[in-house]
């Protein structure tokens, strides 16, 4: 699709806001409608229009599949990661009540289930991403049946 | 019921019908990404913004992109069949008036005696706004902590489903394994010339 301008051009005004909204999504989710798992699909969906329009080469200099693959177990690992500090801070696993007055208490960090949801969420949201992304390159990445 | 409730599920059924009767798969991939659109619109209606935005992220963004890029793989059109088949359409008219058979128990479209609205708490809402220390959505409380082992479980699912995915699926050209020698490298260009020539053509 490279050969048509106006996809092209308008598909970098674009991509520039769906990121943006997804990040919204993202660290908005607590508040509004959305949370890490939408929030993961917009990103990638961004990734993905990216590399329909200009190339699977294109994107995966963007986002390298090394990476994304590691990012794959990295989102689950923030998330047990965040249990696991709980329980080593005292509480059970994803007790976030104990994340409460440990951390940066000068800097009104909200309370400790705020900010227990908000890495929970981000969690979920970079494996998400990662996944829905290496499907795509995974799909697109293969030839016709030789 | 007003005029766009009606207007969306009889639009919905329409599709439906459409996608299962249509024969060009191409078409078919068109009218599913259609589909998720009247169900995103669907679920605004019933109040859910969430299931809309995952809705039309997922069914009419993602999953219509691998549709297509699996019709790129395989082919366009679907073999046509000629003959009825009598047994399943028996079945399945027999287990569609089952289902609505079922739905003649459920309770009407915002009752305020629904056992959804009578069953966990009516006081639940406004306990979560203690709980989480004033977190306005609820949505997120419920399955961020509340139910945050689950939550963790379906990420998990997610690592997992993406995993196999992989396995199946992967060429071994990027990823981990990049030291092959130049012709992997050569078979990647191609083919990323070959994709967006496919893309060029639609």
């Amino acid at each position: 699709m490279k050969d048509f301008p106006i996809i092209r051009v308008v598909s970098k005004l674009l991509i520039p806001y769906i990121l943006l909204f997804a990040f919204y999504v993202q660290f908005h989710g607590d508040y509004g409608p959305g949370g890490g798992f939408q929030a993961g699909v917009i990103f990638a969906s961004a990734l993905i229009l990216y590399g329909l329009v200009f190339g699977l080469e294109a994107v995966q200099k963007v986002a390298p599949p090394a990476v994304i693959e590691r990012l794959m177990a990295a989102g689950v690992l923030v998330y047990a990661g965040t249990g696991v500090l709980t329980v080593y801070l005292g509480g059970n696993f994803l007790d976030y009540d104990v994340l409460e007055h440990h951390f940066l208490t000068d800097y009104h960090v909200p309370s400790g289930q705020h900010l227990g949801i908000f890495m929970v969420e981000c969690g979920v949201g970079i494996t998400v991403t990662a996944v829905m992304t290496m499907i795509f390159y995974a799909f697109a990445g293969r030839q016709r049946a030789i | 019921m007003n005029f766009i409730d009606i207007a969306i599920l009889a639009l919905l059924a329409v599709t439906a019908v459409t996608i299962a009767r249509i024969r060009d798969l191409w078409a078919a991939v068109m009218f599913t990404g259609i589909f998720s659109f009247l169900s995103a619109s669907w679920m605004v209606v019933l109040d859910a913004p969430d299931v809309s935005f995952t809705e039309a992220a997922v069914g009419a963004g993602i999953s219509t992109v691998l549709m297509l890029s699996t019709l790129a793989l395989t082919g366009k059109g679907e073999k046509p069949t000629k003959r009825v088949a009598i047994v399943p359409l028996i079945t399945v008219t027999i287990t569609g008036c089952a289902l609505i058979y079922g739905t003649l128990d459920m309770p009407y479209l915002g009752d305020p005696n629904d056992p959804i609205h009578l069953h966990p708490n009516p006081g639940f809402v406004e306990r979560s706004q203690i709980d989480m220390h004033g977190l306005p959505n609820v949505v997120t409380a419920v399955l961020a902590s509340y139910r945050g082992y689950d939550t963790l479980g379906e990420t998990t699912v997610v690592l997992t489903a993406g995993m196999a995915v992989l396995l199946i699926l992967r060429r071994d050209e990027w990823g981990s394994s990049q030291n092959r020698g130049g012709d992997s490298r050569k078979g990647s260009l191609g083919d990323a010339r070959a994709s967006g020539k496919r893309g060029a053509k639609r």
